[in-house]
C-alpha cells in the first residue's frame, strides 16, 4: 500500500508506542491522593512540560482534550460564552474555508460574518479589518495551515489586527504543527492534535493565553485548571507529549523532506503527457499538503480507482456519513461546484518516500482517463 | 472478474455481494445514496436511501472485507425518478418508479459509470435467474417465486443484462436469511422493504397531494352524469374501487370502478367491474431481453410487479412497440404499466402500456 494520505492521520512513532503502551498498563487516576495518583499525576504534568517547552508556551496554559476537534470546540464555545455573558463582543469573524471542527461550532452559536478570502484561499486582511470596525466581535478564527489546500495563512498579521482591536483570535494549527514555525501561538487560543504528528489519537492540546476568558464546556470535576473536566487519558497524553516534542525537534528537517516530495510530485505531473490538472495549493503553502484538480473527473471515482491500484489518497475532506460532497474550501476560494468536486488531495509524511511518489504517478493517468470517462457520462447523463 | 456490487443495506444485496466475493472475483461494493436530503431520512429507515441504510452497507462490506463507496446519485434520482413519477400521475397514468430506477439509475447511472471505470460487472441483490446463451443473455424468474423481480428487470434489455450478475435467483429468500446469518452479517434479521422509497410513509396519495396541490374535478358514469368530486385525478388508479367518496348509489346497487383517468378535463370516469375488461394490450418504449417474438407467438404477459401471468398471443411487433391478444380478459390495466412478456419463465421483453 501507497499511503499518501497523511494529512487524515500519520504513523504513530515507535518512541510514542512504547510509552504509550508502558504507561497504560500502570494504575493510578491522577486526581488521586495516594501513590497511584501522585505517579500518574506526575506523567500528566511532565508530560505538559515536555509538550509546552517543544511548543514554546508556559506549561500553565496547556490543557489536555480529546482531539483537534475538542479542543477547536473549548476555544470557541468556551469564548464566546465568556465574551457575550460579560457584555463583550457578540460577533464571530471566520472564513469559510475553516475546518469543519471550527465552522459548525461557530456556526451554531449563530452571528457569524464571514471573512473573505483571496483566489488561494488566504484571509483579505483589508475585509477582516472592516469587519472588526463594522461589527462587535466576540471571537476571529484562522486557522494556521488549511487541511484542504495547505495553504498558510498571515496569522502574525491577523493577531495583530486582533489586539489592536481588543478581539480574542483563535488558531486551529492541527496542521502546521511540525511543519511551519507556530507563529499561532501569538494567538488567545490554539488547538492541536497529537495524531497528527505520530502520537496516538483521542489526544489533543488547547493553548490557552493566561489572561484569556474561556468558559469549560465539558464540567464535573475542575481537571485541566478547570477548563476540561474528565479523568484525563495518561497514557494517551504521555504518547502525545513524545510525538510533539519529537515533531517540534525535528520540524526544519521534516519540513524539508515534504517539500522535495512535493517538488517530485509537482515536476512529475508536469512530465506526464496529455494530463490535465490545476494545482489548487500555493506555491508557497505548508510543503506537505498537495491539492490537484483533474477536471472532468468526479474525484471520489479517482480515489475508488488510486484506491484499486494501491494508493490511497483522499478527496480533501471526507463527509460525515460518506456522501462525496464538493470542497467546501475549494467553493469559498471561488471555484466552481464542478471543480469542487474534482479535486484530489495528497499529503505526505514521515515515513513517505519518493517511490510513493513515483507509484501514484504510474497509475494516476489511466485513473484519470477512466474517471473522465465516467464523468462525461454523467453529464451525459444530465442533459 | 472486477465486479461493482451495488448494495442498498439490506439483507439481498448484501449476500449477492459476498456470494461473488466468495465466488473469486476482485469486489468493490457502491451504495447509491439517492436521498436528495439523507439527513432528512434518518428516522423513516425504510426504503434504500437513509443514512442507516448506507451504515448497514458499509458494515456488510467491511464483514466481507471488499472496498465500500457511497455514490451520489441523488440529483439523477430526483431528475429521473421523482420528477417522472409525479409528472405521470399528472397525466393520469400509473408509473413504477423501481422499473423507472432499474432502468435509469441502477442501470444507466450505475452499470455505465461502472463500466467505465472499468468494472466487467455490476452484480446486484435482485431475485431473477441470468445466464449467458450464445445468443446473448437468458433472463429467467427466480426459483422463489415469491421473490421473483424478473419483472422490474426486464426494462434493461440484452445489451445491460450481458453485464448483470444476479447471484440470488437460485436460492429462496429464506436461505438468504440462514446465509447471512452465517457469514456474520449484521442485516441478516433486517425486515424487507416495500414501500416507494422516497414516500417512507407509505402515503403515495398525501406526497402527490403535497407535490400538485388540490385539483378538484368531476367523477362521472359512462353515460357523462356527474356522481361526484374528486381533489385531484392522481389520485386514482385504474380499477380502483375503494375511496371513490361517491354516496349516492347505482341504480344496480353494484359498486363502481375507476374506469379512465382523463386528465386534460381533469374527470374520472367510473363504471362496472364488466367496463374494465380488457382482451388486448399495445405497448410502446419496448425493451427486448432475447430475440423478438414473431405475429402468432403465444406467450404470457404480466403488467403488474405481483400479478399473475396471462396467455395471449403477439399480433403486433414494431420498431418501438407490440401488441397481444389476451386469452383471458384482465381488470384495471392502466396506461403507463410495464406489459412483460415471458415464454414460460425465460423474460422475452417489455413494453410500457399505452393503451
Amino acid at each position: 500500500m501507497v499511503y499518501l494520505d497523511h494529512a487524515a492521520t500519520t504513523d504513530l512513532r515507535p518512541e510514542a508506542r512504547e510509552v504509550w503502551l508502558a504507561a497504560a498498563a500502570v494504575t493510578g487516576n491522577p486526581s488521586s491522593l495516594h501513590r497511584a495518583g501522585r505517579d500518574a499525576r506526575r506523567l500528566v504534568e511532565e508530560s505538559r512540560e515536555r509538550a509546552a517547552a517543544a511548543l514554546g508556551v508556559p506549561p500553565a496554559s496547556l490543557v489536555f482534550t480529546s482531539g483537534g476537534t475538542e479542543s477547536d470546540n473549548l476555544a470557541i464555545v468556551g469564548t464566546v460564552a465568556a465574551q457575550r455573558d460579560s457584555g463583550g463582543g457578540r460577533t464571530i469573524l471566520l472564513p469559510r474555508t475553516e475546518h469543519k471542527a471550527v465552522l459548525e461550532p461557530a456556526e451554531a452559536l449563530g452571528d457569524v460574518e464571514w471573512i473573505e478570502v483571496h483566489a488561494d484561499g488566504r484571509v483579505r486582511l483589508d475585509h477582516l479589518q472592516e469587519l472588526l470596525r463594522d461589527y462587535d466581535p466576540a471571537l476571529v478564527c484562522v486557522m494556521a495551515v488549511n487541511n484542504e489546500t495547505g495553504v498558510v495563512q498571515p496569522i502574525a498579521e491577523v493577531a495583530d489586527l486582533c489586539r489592536a482591536a481588543g478581539v480574542p483570535l483563535h488558531v486551529d494549527a492541527v496542521q502546521a504543527l511540525g511543519v511551519i514555525r507556530p507563529d499561532g501561538v501569538d494567538a488567545t487560543t490554539v488547538a492541536f492534535s497529537a495524531h497528527k504528528v505520530g502520537g496516538p489519537m483521542g489526544v489533543g492540546l488547547l493553548r490557552v493565553l493566561g489572561s484569556a476568558e474561556v468558559r469549560p464546556i465539558v464540567r464535573g470535576g475542575g481537571h485541566e485548571s478547570g477548563l476540561r473536566a474528565g479523568t484525563p487519558d495518561v497514557a494517551g497524553i504521555h504518547a502525545a507529549a513524545v510525538a510533539v516534542e519529537l515533531a517540534a525537534a525535528e520540524q526544519a528537517a521534516h519540513a524539508e523532506h515534504l517539500a522535495s516530495l512535493r517538488e517530485a510530485l509537482l515536476s512529475g505531473l508536469a512530465a506526464l503527457p496529455d494530463l490535465r490538472y490545476d494545482v489548487n495549493s500555493p506555491n508557497d503553502g505548508a510543503p506537505g499538503i498537495v491539492n490537484v484538480g483533474f477536471p472532468g473527473c468526479e474525484s471520489d471515482a479517482l480515489m475508488m480507482l488510486l484506491d484499486a491500484a494501491g494508493i490511497e489518497v483522499s478527496t480533501g475532506s471526507a463527509c460525515t456519513v460518506g456522501i462525496p460532497r464538493p470542497s467546501h474550501v475549494l467553493l469559498a476560494m471561488g471555484r466552481s461546484a464542478a471543480d469542487a468536486r474534482s479535486a484530489l488531495r495528497v499529503s505526505f509524511g514521515r515515513t513517505s518516500t519518493r517511490e510513493d511518489v513515483d507509484a501514484l504517478l504510474a497509475v494516476l493517468p489511466d485513473a484519470v482517463a477512466r474517471a473522465r470517462r465516467a464523468g462525461q457520462l454523467a453529464v451525459a447523463g444530465g442533459a | 472478474m472486477r465486479v461493482l456490487a451495488a448494495v442498498s443495506g439490506g439483507v439481498d444485496s448484501a449476500v449477492a455481494m459476498a456470494r461473488v466475493s466468495a465466488a473469486g472475483h476482485d469486489v468493490t461494493a457502491v451504495h447509491m445514496a439517492l436521498s436528495p436530503d439523507p439527513a432528512l431520512t434518518r428516522d423513516g429507515a425504510r426504503g434504500c436511501c437513509t443514512i442507516s441504510d448506507a451504515h448497514d452497507a458499509r458494515r456488510a462490506a467491511d464483514s466481507v472485507g471488499v472496498p465500500f463507496y457511497i455514490w451520489d446519485l441523488a440529483e439523477e434520482f430526483r431528475r429521473t425518478v421523482i420528477t417522472d413519477f409525479v409528472a405521470e400521475y399528472e397525466a393520469g397514468r400509473t408509473p413504477n418508479p423501481c422499473i423507472r430506477c432499474n432502468q435509469h439509475i441502477k442501470f444507466a447511472a450505475l452499470l455505465d459509470r461502472a463500466t467505465a471505470l472499468g468494472f466487467d460487472a455490476v452484480a446486484t441483490g435482485h431475485y431473477a435467474r441470468l445466464t449467458r446463451a450464445d445468443s446473448g443473455p437468458v433472463l429467467r424468474r427466480a426459483v422463489d417465486g415469491g421473490k421473483d423481480q424478473s419483472y422490474v428487470l426486464a426494462v434493461m434489455g440484452a445489451e445491460r443484462l450481458s453485464r448483470c450478475l444476479f447471484p440470488l435467483g437460485d436460492t429462496t429468500k429464506a436461505d438468504i436469511r440462514s446465509e447471512a446469518a452465517e457469514l456474520g452479517l449484521s442485516v441478516a434479521h433486517k425486515p424487507d422493504s416495500h414501500d416507494i422509497c422516497f414516500i417512507p410513509d407509505g402515503d403515495t396519495a398525501g406526497f402527490l397531494q403535497r407535490e400538485l396541490g388540490e385539483r378538484p374535478g368531476p367523477i362521472v358514469d359512462r353515460d357523462g352524469s356527474r356522481v361526484g368530486t374528486h381533489s385531484g385525478t392522481y389520485g386514482f388508479t385504474v380499477g380502483q374501487r375503494r375511496g371513490l367518496g361517491i354516496t349516492q348509489a347505482t341504480e344496480t346497487g353494484r359498486p363502481r370502478y375507476v374506469l379512465r383517468l382523463e386528465p386534460v378535463s381533469n374527470t374520472v370516469v367510473v363504471g362496472d367491474q364488466e367496463d374494465l375488461s380488457v382482451d388486448h394490450l399495445t405497448t410502446v418504449d419496448a425493451v427486448w431481453c432475447a430475440p423478438r417474438p414473431s405475429i402468432g407467438d403465444g406467450l404470457a404477459v404480466q403488467i403488474r410487479a405481483h400479478g399473475e401471468p396471462v396467455p395471449c398471443t403477439v399480433v403486433e411487433v414494431v420498431s418501438d412497440g407490440f401488441a397481444v391478444r389476451l386469452a383471458d380478459p384482465l381488470h384495471g390495466v392502466a396506461a403507463g404499466q410495464s406489459a412483460v412478456l415471458y415464454d414460460g419463465d425465460r423474460v422475452i421483453g417489455q413494453g410500457t402500456i399505452d393503451r
